[in-house]
């Protein structure tokens, strides 16, 4: 059926688009799924540092005084938090709960709220701040 | 059409994986978290928490439904963006790979405790 096949107008110029902010919660899930992927191996390697012997374990806890380390962290805090709060949404909006417009973009706040305020108790704690 | 999750594969299988893996992480994330608040006693307390029979088991489940859920999501990723078959082919290798490995490292780190 060629008569179906017209040119649709293309406009994929990413820094002109201006997504709503669902639209940013759903690329930061893309954002920190990837980044934690890619940080896996280090996760685990703490794990095993943390459970092994006592030297293993000071091994561990050294690890945490570089503060680069630390930041790197509350990177991979913030990513964990992010997924698993947009995760909860999207199991929601699945279940079709919330998924009205304003609904919607009302969890979205809430997934930033929530991901961003617990990022900064946990991760100020990990930084040393109290 | 009508699609079933017991029918044909039209991806309905991958997209409810992706959903049970991320409710058990979630349930293990929350169970961790209480586990955590109640206080843990050093390296100590840690190995006895991580060593008890039920979290162990709780544990591996959360490790088997990361590795999953991890190659759902990454896979999408490359199909996404990634469009020249040979690189393609190459990165979901690498990544299952990857994945698998990560999967028998863990489980060994809390199944020698």
């Amino acid at each position: 059926m060629p008569e179906l096949i017209k040119p649709r107008p293309k406009f994929l110029n990413l820094f002109a688009i201006r997504l709503p902010l669902a639209g940013y919660a759903s690329i930061f899930h893309r954002v920190s799924g990837i980044g934690l992927f890619l940080m896996l191996p280090l996760l685990i390697w703490l794990l095993d540092k943390s459970l092994s012997t006592a030297e293993a374990y000071a091994q561990f806890k050294a690890f945490f005084d570089c503060i680069l380390v630390k930041l790197v962290l509350v990177g991979l805090l913030w990513a964990f938090l992010h997924h698993f709060c947009m995760g909860v949404r999207i199991l929601l909006l699945d279940i079709h709960v919330g998924i009205d417009k304003v609904s919607a973009h009302n969890s979205s706040i809430a997934v930033m709220a929530v991901s961003l305020t617990l990022t900064a108790v946990l991760g100020a704690k990990l930084l040393g701040i109290y | 059409m009508d699609r079933i999750v017991v029918g044909a594969h039209y991806g309905l299988k991958d997209w409810l994986t992706q959903r049970i893996t991320g409710i058990v992480m979630a349930l293990y994330t929350l169970f961790m978290a209480a586990a955590l608040l109640a206080g843990v006693n050093g390296q100590e307390g840690w190995r006895a928490l991580m060593s008890h029979g039920f979290v162990r088991f709780f544990t591996f489940l959360f490790i088997i439904s990361l590795c999953w859920h991890a190659w759902i999501g990454v896979r999408d990723i490359w199909m996404d963006y990634v469009k020249p078959a040979g690189i393609r082919l190459t990165l979901h290798s690498l990544t299952a790979i990857a994945l698998i490995g990560y999967a028998g490292w863990a489980i060994q780190v809390i199944w020698r405790l």
